[in-house]
């Protein structure tokens, strides 16, 4: 009896799979892809002083940088966030669980993207409390508080949004969550490069975000299984 | 319309109070065109559904006569006086609230929201609204729930429990004493609770606006209300929009009580829990670890 109910409840996930997959959107083979950079003077970025959190001063063998604007060889620009922000085929939320770590009282990363929906679990590696307390303004905003050892916090945020988060207790910890309802992104690292992939042929914008900088859009139109190079450059200033 | 308060009065165990202010030619003054809300005089609002039973209309004009000053016309928190005043009034449109029964990052009950209303912010320029009439009080929830569409598309959170207040004794209020130091609330509230931790002077609310943590010393009323209840409540819940967390995943009811019991001994009234310290602090004076940094071998 058990296993004949099993098998009709296989089959039943079979069919229902095979029916999403066709119903899904094609995926396509095209891409955009490029390099932020800046031009002008960026500001310098200083030291942080953690001499009031020993334990977390003691894992840094430099003083670690803030983080608001940083760059990399070539003017590339880090932790922009470039995704598409219209025109891009409707999928639903990844459920792939993101993680966050509060570690030697930093965020890492910096610059977190996720889309709507995705769960998101946040961590606490060091020895020292922490209080994550994520600014939304259309999402719901909270403050949760997290001792050393405590299991993490896990998080979700409905609806697209760029999320300043920091943390109360130590003022210099701060970082991004930047909610999106895409699944095609891109986040910046040290060689300013982004790559979206999977996209099927049509008319897209596509957006980059810098923290302390205007976002910037292009349009990019993709044939099938085409692939296109784009750039983004922010003019930045010292101060 | 002396009939209508006489109304509202008699019926304390009537649920509906149905009364038509019909054929009144005076609307010049406020009170005159006060739909009554559906409650009884007696029974506090919500405590029966769980919903507001505030009628907007009234509470515009209520809220235009005594609120619009400070929060403003739009309910941004951006009225005539805000310039003058510190911490600055509540912006409604975010439907950010610090004094909740419900978990951080959910929407208030309606019975929270009329609870602040009555109660006032101590410290603040918000004063208690208890002369109103707690229909126009209800009538003002309703009012405030209006300015986010966060009230059309959430349900307020479910209240956290609050279990059964554990026995006052020394065990509970130097437990309470070891989580005030784990829990790192000395951070900002200060070794003694005089609000000057370390990342005291450093804080700042949601609106970027310097905040001060609580100086339990001072002796001030909480801002969330004065019982042991209200105690507990304000660190399982935190004060959305502040940098005052919740503790709700992390500290256990048991435990929350006893750190209650020790809250109690950093204020400066005669209370059963700082007699209780006075006399053990006295006794083993020479063994009390003092609250604050890890002093000990590095």
């Amino acid at each position: 009896m058990k296993t004949r109910y099993f098998l009709a409840l296989a089959l039943l996930v079979a069919v229902s799979s095979a029916l999403v997959v066709l119903a899904a959107p094609p995926a396509g083979n095209g891409s955009i892809t490029g390099k932020v950079t800046y031009t002008g003077t960026p500001p310098k970025m200083k030291p942080i002083d953690m001499s009031k959190e020993p334990t977390c001063a003691k894992q840094h063998a430099t003083p670690v940088m803030t983080e608001n604007l940083v760059t990399g060889p070539g003017n590339a620009l880090q932790d922009v966030v470039v995704y598409i922000s219209a025109g891009a085929p409707e999928t639903s939320a990844s459920s792939q669980t993101l993680r966050y770590d509060q570690k030697g009282c930093q965020y890492l990363p910096h610059v977190l993207a996720m889309e709507a929906n995705q769960p998101l679990e946040i961590y606490n590696d060091d020895q020292t409390s922490h209080n994550i307390h994520p600014l939304a303004k259309v999402n719901p905003e909270w403050n949760k508080s997290q001792p050393p050892g405590t299991p993490p916090i896990q998080a979700k945020y409905e609806k697209p949004e760029r999320i300043p988060v920091k943390c109360n207790i130590h003022p210099w910890m701060h970082g991004y969550f930047v909610v999106l309802n895409t699944s095609h992104y891109s986040v910046t690292g040290n060689d300013g490069g982004f790559s979206l992939k999977d996209l099927p042929a049509g008319k897209y914008t596509v957006t980059a975000w810098q923290e302390q900088s205007e976002p910037q859009t292009q349009d990019v139109t993709l044939g099938a299984g085409e692939s296109k190079s784009i750039s983004f450059t922010f003019k930045v200033l010292p101060y | 319309m002396r009939m209508k308060y006489a109304a509202v009065s008699f019926f304390s165990g009537v649920a509906f109070v149905v009364v038509l202010a019909a054929g009144s030619p005076c609307s010049a003054q406020i009170d005159h065109n006060i739909t009554p809300v559906t409650t009884t005089a007696a029974s506090k609002i919500g405590s029966m559904t769980g919903h507001a039973y505030g009628v907007i209309d009234s509470g515009a004009q209520v809220y235009r006569r005594y609120c619009v000053g400070c929060h403003g016309p739009a309910g941004d928190g951006n009225g005539e006086n805000a310039q003058w005043i510190d911490p600055k009034p509540r912006d409604f449109t975010a439907a950010t609230f610090k004094c909740r029964s419900t978990p951080t990052g959910t929407l208030p009950t309606d019975e929270d929201l009329y609870d602040s209303i009555t109660r006032g912010f101590v410290n603040s320029n918000m004063p208690s609204w208890r002369p109103l009439t707690p229909e126009l009080r209800a009538n003002l929830v309703a009012m405030v729930k209006s300015f986010s569409p966060r009230w059309q598309a959430e349900k307020p959170g479910t209240p956290i429990q609050i279990t059964a207040e554990t026995p006052v004794t020394i065990e509970s209020v130097l437990h309470g004493r070891e989580l005030f130091q784990k829990m790192e609330c000395w951070k900002c509230h200060g070794p003694a609770g005089k609000g000057d931790g370390p990342s005291a002077s450093t804080l700042t609310d949601s609106q970027n606006n310097p905040i001060k943590p609580f100086n339990f010393a001072a002796g001030d009323r909480f801002k969330c209300g004065v019982t042991n209840s209200d105690l507990y409540r304000d660190f399982m819940t935190g004060l959305d929009g502040t940098p005052m967390p919740s503790f709700a995943d992390v500290i256990k009811p048991e435990e929350a009580w006893d750190l209650v019991h020790f809250l109690r001994t950093l204020q400066p009234m005669d209370t059963k829990e700082r007699e209780l310290w006075k006399t053990y602090a006295a006794a083993h004076k020479a063994y009390i670890k003092p609250i604050g940094p890890d002093t000990g071998a590095q």
